[in-house]
């Protein structure tokens, strides 16, 4: 038994360096952090430091440019199309989260109810959130084309319309066409995680207040909604940052047309630093979402601190 | 639960289920019946007469064919593979390792590294993508699947670092403290018992880098521009449109097959992808 | 085999001071048991000998080696937490193989290892089971066996017990108890519970606020507390305080009185309660060392009771009684023929008073 016991105690003694070096938690957390650290540092801190150095000249593809100051900005004040283009990002976000927080929230507390094919309904319901975005939305392309549109064949044959809808044709039937795609691809994600919210409120609560006299309605309102506002707030400001910065749905649907009018931030930086080369100033246009996400960011962290501390 | 009578079961829980149902996978039926039926049944005006869009009796593989013979679809599926694959497991090895060090060890400026991580999660592709596309090219990146593998993880990492936290919070500590007296160093303690308990949460962060990396749009779109360097996603969108002339065919086919993967993948691990996914939210 | 000397030990998690200037000298082979409220620093301590937590100042010897900055691997321990611990994905076999593996043990030798503590253990049926499928108490012996198959230095206990239901608690103190008689191993041990403190040690560790309030054999520390806080924490029910006045009897001795009792010192402790003479001090007995008094008690250790609650135990029957301000407890033969509400005559074991300073709580 002794023997045994000196072998692994002298065995011991003979670490090398670089192990007893991740004995200390000190160095063993640089190590395993230094690779995430590394390419986050790379290709987020770095290009964000240079956008704003572009954004602040006037390089263009294949010319490095000087500084110019503020002039990219200035130009961007007085642009019209800018200035859409702003006006449309807020809407396009503020309509889509609310109809997305909407219909999630009632499809999530459908789905909490007991009923039968519950798990295939919840497995099939998520697809339009885990396609590529790109490839369904071009099922929608083809769904409002103007000549081809299956939709404005059945509301033809159910007799509602006699002339065509022009879905992505008319400027503001455009705007809504791309936020009733983004709806579709929202609901699903909105649904899903509040539905894991729900599973967490204990029906016991709902029993006692069932018993205490509370209305369906009611119960909904002073029981599920509050207790539910935490994964709400998280959910909301998650989508919101991606409901902004969109790209792909307007990119596929309309490129920004008609006549510019279906324009987001992201869309109209494409058209200006990759359409026409102008670098500078479409990392501008990128940039002046920062203002926005760094807002919601920092309710998001706050927030989260906040429910972590309590 | 209480239970009403039948018909305002219907009429407030079925009823409702079967139109979200319907709305939401009314699309996939039609990128499926769009992509076996022929160009002759394809294009009929709107308002043709005697016309049933939704259904065809002469299913035809042509669109498919032309695609994988026509196109170079299958050299895009192969591209996506390999760089969705690649960079999933560098974001899983990363956000792991991080993960665990998050969750786990004491070190200076813990608090600060992990808020800044978490910031990067939030930040969209969108905000950065021209400047980006920039350093891809002083780095003689550009065109080259390395631009994404290595551009993918900085959405990934953050968000598989976030996920394995909290996984890894919920294993009790006795258990690797236990393995460090047994004789293990930290980190065979994180790799022989951590490790493996973690394995539901570390296919969950995988799983769901997957789809999010066969999903990326705008840094395939920027970064890489020969027909056959592209991602799926980017392939369909540019090299299947002739000018302002869609071919619906092999354009719902492109999408059928495009989305075939990750539908797959989804499948066989829906459980676990749900997890990762309000994992995200809850945080 | 070896012994583990603590000295002028200390831990600070930031500000926070929670293990303060212990020294100690566990001696080899002995089961040496901390006991004491939670928060007050035990664990730590034990985790500080692990090299789980870090040493903010002092030493930890085990053997002859100063292991203050030697990680876990490398000090040659094994330790069994609250919650066993076990390693859920592996099988019960391998969880007892692990750290002969890590330590790179020949197979045969792992096996026989194993084999035996299973034996040892009684475990040996479910030595292919994962940790889940067995119940509390066998995953409770697993654990121990998977401290015992590398016969380490020294075995570290972070309260094992806790999670194990009151019947199963008794049982594997009995076996913990013959395992180291068996075994000789030195053993460190960390409990809330005073009777496994007292069954289980050879010697026991008191400790308070991050402070050592005595060390010694169980029955001494019974019987000869070295403060208030000792007395309290040991023995259940817990020891009974009054506060009095110390007088100078015109008789000679001294007289402790209060607005319930009038006693005279017993002459053993005359001596040292002679400086509190005209002013308080706290007396304690136990609830064993009072009776119901007869014609054979001096009248001067006797005292009136009024009795609120009797409990009967059948071993015994537990008196909650007021005398004066203060509530007493006697621990009376079962039968007693005593009734709620009654005015009872108690008598003292004038050997077993103990007398401690109000402000120091120190013994006296």
């Amino acid at each position: 038994m002794s023997s045994a016991t000196t072998e692994a105690g002298v065995g011991g003694i003979r670490r090398s360096r670089r192990r007893m070096l991740f004995e200390d938690e000190r160095w063993l957390a640089m190590a395993l952090l230094s690779p995430t650290i590394l390419l986050l540092g790379l290709f987020i801190a770095y290009p964000f430091v240079t956008g704003v150095m572009l954004s602040l000249s006037n390089a263009r593809v294949g010319v490095p440019g000087e500084f110019v100051g503020f002039a990219n900005f200035a130009r961007l004040w007085n642009d019209p199309i800018f200035a859409k283009a702003v006006g449309n990002t807020f809407i396009y976000t503020a309509v889509t989260t609310v109809f997305k927080l909407a219909l999630g929230l009632w499809l999530a507390v459908l789905l909490n109810r007991h009923f039968r094919g519950k798990a295939l309904v919840r497995a099939f319901i998520l697809l339009p959130f885990i396609i590529p975005t790109v490839l369904s939305t071009f099922a929608w392309k083809w769904m409002f084309d103007p000549t081809f549109s299956v939709l404005n064949w059945t509301f033809r044959t159910l007799g509602l319309i006699d002339t065509r809808i022009n879905w992505l044709g008319d400027p503001d039937l455009a705007m809504l066409s791309v936020m009733i795609v983004n709806i579709w691809r929202g609901v699903p994600f909105y649904a899903i995680s509040l539905l894991a919210g729900l599973q967490t409120i204990s029906p016991d609560l709902h029993e006692a207040a069932a018993i205490d006299g509370a209305r369906p309605w009611s119960r909904f309102w002073h029981i599920t909604w509050p207790l539910l506002l935490p994964v709400t707030m998280v959910v909301v400001l998650f989508s919101v940052i991606q409901t902004f910065a969109d790209f792909q749905l307007v990119y596929v649907l309309t490129a920004g047309g008609p006549a510019n009018a279906t324009h987001l931030f992201a869309t109209y930086a494409y058209q200006v630093a990759i359409g026409t080369g102008l670098l500078s100033e479409g990392a501008a246009i990128s940039l002046a979402m920062f203002p926005v996400l760094f807002l919601v960011v920092i309710i998001q962290l706050l927030y989260i601190r906040r429910v972590e501390t309590r | 639960m209480i239970e009403g009578p039948l018909w305002r079961k219907w009429l407030f829980v079925n009823i409702p289920i079967i139109l979200f149902v319907f709305v939401l996978l009314f699309p996939f039926y039609w990128m499926i019946i769009t992509t076996v039926r022929p160009d002759s049944e394809l294009y009929r005006p709107w308002n043709a007469p005697n016309y049933n869009p939704f259904w065809t009796w002469r299913p035809t593989l042509e669109h498919i064919q032309y695609l994988l013979e026509e196109t170079l679809f299958s050299t895009w599926m192969l591209n996506t593979m390999l760089i969705a694959g690649i960079s999933t497991i560098i974001s899983v090895i990363c956000g792991v390792f991080a993960g665990y060090a998050l969750a786990r060890l004491n070190f200076p400026y813990a608090a600060g590294i992990g808020t800044g991580i978490f910031v990067t999660y939030l930040v969209p592709q969108t905000l950065l993508f021209i400047p980006l596309s920039d350093i891809i090219r002083n780095f003689s990146l550009g065109d080259t699947p390395w631009a994404l593998i290595l551009t993918y993880p900085t959405f990934l990492i953050p968000f598989c670092t976030w996920l394995m936290m909290g996984y890894f919070k919920a294993i009790p500590k006795e258990l690797e403290e236990c393995a460090r007296i047994d004789g293990a160093s930290r980190f065979k303690a994180m790799l022989y018992i951590i490790l493996p308990i973690a394995v539901p949460g570390i296919l969950s962060a995988g799983i769901f880098a997957f789809t999010l990396s066969w999903n990326e749009f705008i840094y395939a779109l920027v970064f890489l521009s020969s027909p056959e360097q592209k991602t799926v996603p980017v392939g369909v969108t540019s090299e299947l449109i002739r000018g302002d002339v869609f071919f619906w065919g092999p354009l719902m086919a492109g999408a059928l097959l495009g989305s075939i993967p990750v539908a797959l993948v989804y499948s066989f691990f829906v459980e676990h992808y749900v997890a990762g996914m309000t994992g995200s939210v809850k945080g | 085999m070896a012994q583990v000397l603590i000295q002028s030990l200390n831990k600070k998690f930031d500000e926070v001071h929670v293990v303060k200037d212990v020294n100690l000298e566990i001696r080899d082979k002995e089961f040496m048991v901390f006991v004491g409220p939670s928060g007050c620093g035990k664990t730590t301590t034990l985790r500080m000998i692990a090299g789980l937590e870090s040493i903010t100042s002092g030493q930890v010897m085990i053997g002859d080696t100063v292991v203050n900055t030697l990680p876990p691997m490398d000090r040659d321990i094994a330790m069994v937490f609250q919650n066993y611990a076990l390693y859920p994905h592996m099988t019960v076999y391998d969880n007892m193989a692990f750290g002969l593996k890590m330590r790179k043990f020949a197979k045969d030798d792992i096996r026989r290892r194993v084999q035996d503590a299973a034996d040892i253990l009684d475990i040996r049926d479910y030595l292919h089971r994962k940790p889940r499928q067995l119940s509390g108490g066998q995953r409770q012996r697993v654990a121990l066996g998977r401290a015992i198959v590398r016969h380490p230095r020294v075995f570290l206990f972070d309260e094992p017990l806790s999670n194990l239901d009151a019947k199963l608690r008794v049982q594997m103190r009995i076996e913990l108890r013959k395992l180291h008689e068996r075994l000789g191993t030195t053993a460190v041990y960390v409990t809330h519970d005073q009777v496994e403190a007292m069954t289980l040690g050879d010697r026991v560790v008191v400790m308070r606020d991050g402070r050592v309030q005595q060390v010694g054999e169980p029955l001494e520390l019974y019987y000869q507390p070295a403060n208030r806080f000792v007395a309290g924490f040991l023995g259940s029910p817990a020891m009974n305080f009054a506060t009095v006045r110390i007088e100078a009897d015109p008789g000679g001795g001294f007289v402790a009185a209060n607005e319930g009792l009038r006693l005279t010192v017993p002459p053993r402790l005359t001596d040292r309660v002679g400086p509190y003479a005209g002013r308080e001090l706290t007396l304690g007995i136990r609830p064993e060392d009072l009776h119901i008094a007869d014609a054979s008690d001096p009248p001067d250790l006797v005292f009136d009771a009024v009795v609120e609650v009797i409990e009967r135990l059948g071993s015994e029957a537990l008196l909650v009684m007021r005398v004066g301000k203060d509530a007493m407890v006697a621990s009376v033969e079962p039968t007693v023929p005593a009734r709620m509400r009654d005015r009872l005559r108690i008598a003292i074991n004038p050997e077993r008073l103990h007398a401690f300073d109000m402000e120091t709580g120190a013994a006296v």
